[in-house]
């Protein structure tokens, strides 16, 4: 029996990838253990071993191939023994009883934003390029970089791996060892270390690998840096950035998959933003690394990957406090940040063919939050619903229901709706984890109830 | 001051303290204790309330290390504070009134005896975390070594805090990236009520960057000129070869804090320490032998740090309470 060679999944979020090399011929043996191709994901660029023994039968998809699906076949392998023309002759064999992609289904890939309103305090975006979340986040610190010499990057292989996510590629090789620092897997130490630089005036970035384990620093998070300008009447403060990728990612369970939104925006002294365009990542990492406070960039690995049109100018800020319309609409406002915008605009469109016109507001920042935008909203719409990834137990859903009771009670029309992650630790098992992770339909069902369609 | 017998050659030989230098540490150490007491009888009158550490029979360690660096170095501790504060000359007016949490406070009354900060005398804090101070101070260094500078970056801590985990994760940053800090483990023998036998696996602390590669030494940090001499040698290391280590064994004579009946030890273990071991005495008494000044100039010292020490406290009582609006100043600073 032929062996289909699949195209697997290197990571937990590719879904496609590119043949950039096959290394084996038709007709050569394989054996186990042997390179057999080269695979680019947005990521990085890895070898694929074979697992199988035989000959190479055939090739089924040529190198240079883009987008090649995962657990799509790739090749054939007669197996010893077995006929290698009538293995190559025969088409693929279904794929193994694999189950369905481990991948995840992601939000729109790439951000539809046409409609989106242009408010008063909105930079212009100028002449713009379709690029990645990730790579606008890197010509965001790259232009900062170059802007002061005082911004230097540190974190977990920043520097010569170019970043656990590829985030900070090529910046090494721009701005050297000096401003590009690995360092040791020592969060507690590290946080610390660049928040005692940032008190001598130096403008650390700080990139966690992930925030999840953030949670080893955030004594020196949230008592050293974000509390000692108050300590000090003023004398001195930290201006710093802590980044990475926030929220689930895909299969990592749940020691790996958690918002910190709600934990970190908790605290005066600190700032956080969590983008979701392409344009929002570089322009509020400007403003993170301008800002003379210690602001806290939530990124996401699922969009890291996304694209979008970012404004090429090296003077495009956005502005750290300001939500943005993303789709106007009349019916009902919905506010997401993050992953869950992609979403919220996926359940405005399915509450377009129901006749309901969503406006889904992004709202960038957490803290400070917009209120003043999305009350505006609700005087127009009168019913909202608020959508992020994390626990509802004191979440930024909560905190913005309880706002709108503050302040424009009287024009709601339905009690405030939340969308949130299930309130339980994020389980592995495919069906589990989508069963826990707030979805579109979660957002088109809350939508409906607020407007009593249901 | 008894000339000794040098045990190898270092910069300490050539800079022997002379009359003037060896007066200036017996009233910069006499200003912190009288400071201290005037502090611990306002605590007890109600003035200074929350937590309050005194550093009193510790004076000749930060007296002999401030006297080995220059004013461009920087200085970061715990939260017992005030004798750094006062031996990095910060004003004692300044120190009291934030005791008392006054507008007159050096943190406007905001930060308390425990997080006070002065940018102009590089004296970065006052750290309320045990342990937290570290790798902010190894960061302190970070930032020399960036700018090309050739400052050192003195982190102090105490016994109780060199088991906490990022002590270590500093250990090993100062030394992967030759940072020029010097780890100062203030050893007064407990870590709150609990002696250092009963904390710690091993007491010999300036052992514990042996894994790391990090020199240390054991130092008397009850004579301020022994704590001078293996601070200018650790000065000398940190700027060319990176961090050590000075373990200064001292005592504390008062409580862990203001409340602490400090029961877990005899009190004859406390007597015999200020009578035999203390380091303002034994000062006066080198300078005596050594003819550096008559009783009279030592009495005149006392009276001038007394002088002091009274009028910070009367600055720290008259000077009001913040405003109101002071509350939510210094949460962020405004944009430009």
């Amino acid at each position: 029996m032929p062996i289909n060679v699949l195209m697997p999944a290197l990571s937990p979020t590719m879904t496609e990838g590119k043949i950039a090399r096959w290394l084996k011929a038709e007709g050569d043996q394989v054996k186990s253990g042997q390179v057999l191709c080269e695979i680019e994901t947005d990521k990085a660029t890895m070898e694929v071993e074979a697992v199988d023994e035989g000959t190479l039968a055939k090739i089924l998809v040529p190198e240079g191939t883009e987008n090649v699906k995962v657990n799509e076949p790739i090749a054939i392998i007669a197996a010893d023994g077995e006929s290698v023309s009538a293995a190559a002759s025969g088409a693929p064999a279904a794929a193994k009883a694999a189950p369905a992609a481990a991948a995840p289904v992601a939000a729109p890939a790439v951000h539809a934003s046409p409609a989106a309103v242009q408010s008063a305090d909105e930079p212009d975006m100028g002449e713009t390029k379709v690029m990645t979340v990730r790579e606008a986040l890197r010509d965001g610190m790259a232009e900062e970089m170059r802007r002061d010499e005082a911004v230097f990057l540190m974190g977990e292989e920043v520097a010569e791996y170019q970043g656990a996510y590829k985030v900070s590629q090529n910046l090494l090789q721009e701005f050297g060892p000096r401003r590009v620092v690995d360092t040791p897997i020592t969060e507690q130490g590290f946080a610390g270390l660049a928040v005692g630089a940032g008190f001598m005036g130096l403008k650390p970035i700080v990139e966690f690998m992930t925030w999840n384990f953030s949670m080893q620093a955030i004594d020196q998070i949230i008592n050293s840096a974000a509390k000692t300008l108050y300590m000090s009447g003023g004398q001195m403060g930290c201006p710093i950035v802590f980044r990475g990728p926030n929220g689930a990612a895909s299969r990592v369970a749940a020691q790996h998959s958690q918002c910190y939104a709600s934990w970190y925006a908790h605290c005066p002294g600190l700032k956080v933003v969590s983008p979701w365009s392409a344009a929002d990542a570089k322009g509020l990492i400007k403003a993170a690394i301008r800002d003379p406070n210690p602001v806290l960039i939530l990124e996401n690995e699922i969009l890291y990957g996304t694209s979008g049109p970012v404004p090429v100018s090296a003077d495009y800020v956005v502005p750290i406090g300001k939500a943005k319309i993303v789709r106007p609409g009349k019916d009902v406002t919905i506010t997401a940040f993050s992953i869950m915008v992609g979403k919220a605009l996926a359940a405005a469109e399915e509450l377009a063919k129901q006749g309901i016109d969503a406006e889904v507001i992004d709202l960038r920042s957490i803290r400070p939050l917009d209120t003043e935008t999305i009350v505006n909203s609700v005087k127009k719409t009168n019913r909202l619903v608020s959508c992020e990834e994390g626990w509802p137990f004191s979440g930024i859903g909560s905190e913005i229901g309880m706002r709108m009771m503050e302040e424009c009670f009287d024009w709601l029309d339905a009690p405030v709706k939340r969308v949130h992650g299930l309130d339980i630790p994020l389980p592995y098992a495919a069906n589990l984890e989508k069963l826990a992770l707030p979805q579109a339909e979660w957002i088109v069902d809350a939508a409906k109830s607020v407007l009593y369609r249901n | 001051m008894a000339p000794q017998p040098p045990k190898k050659k270092s910069k300490a030989d050539d800079v022997v303290p002379n009359s003037g230098d060896l007066l200036k540490y017996y009233r910069d150490m006499l200003l912190i204790r009288r400071f201290e007491e005037k502090a611990g009888q306002m605590y007890g009158m109600g003035l200074i309330g929350g937590f309050c550490h005194l550093y009193i029979g510790q004076e000749a360690v930060v007296v002999g290390m401030q006297s080995a660096i220059t004013p461009q170095d920087s200085v970061i501790t715990s939260y017992r504070d005030h004798g750094h504060m006062l031996a990095c000359g910060m004003d004692p007016g300044g120190v009291m009134a934030e005791l008392t949490g006054r507008i007159g406070g050096l943190s406007k009354g905001k930060g308390g005896s425990m997080h006070m900060f002065s940018k102009e005398k590089n004296f970065y804090g006052g750290h309320g975390i045990v342990g937290a101070q570290v790798p902010l101070g190894t960061g302190l260094a970070f930032a020399y070594k960036y700018r090309g500078l050739q400052n050192v970056s003195l982190t102090y801590m105490g016994d109780g805090a060199v088991n906490q985990g990022q002590v270590y994760e500093s250990f090993n940053m100062a030394q992967l990236w030759k940072l020029p800090v010097i780890f100062i483990i203030e050893n007064n023998r407990y870590g709150m009520g609990t002696s250092i036998e009963r904390a710690s696996s091993t007491t010999d602390f300036f052992h514990r960057g042996a894994a790391h590669g990090i020199p240390g030494e054991a130092v008397d940090g009850m004579d301020v000129l022994a704590v001078r001499e293996a601070g200018i040698r650790a000065v000398e290391h940190a700027r060319t070869k990176g961090p050590i280590i000075l373990e200064m064994q001292t005592y504390r004579y008062r409580g862990h804090s203001m409340s602490d009946p400090a029961k877990y030890r005899q009190k004859e273990e406390v007597e015999k320490m200020r009578t035999q071991r203390d380091p303002i005495e034994n000062l006066a008494k080198v300078i005596l032998e050594a003819k550096h000044a008559d009783e009279a100039k030592l009495k005149e010292i006392d009276r001038e740090v007394k002088d002091i020490a009274s009028r910070a406290a009367e600055f720290a009582q008259n000077s009001p309470e913040p405003p109101v609006e002071e509350l939510y100043t210094d949460v962020l600073v405004e944009a430009r």
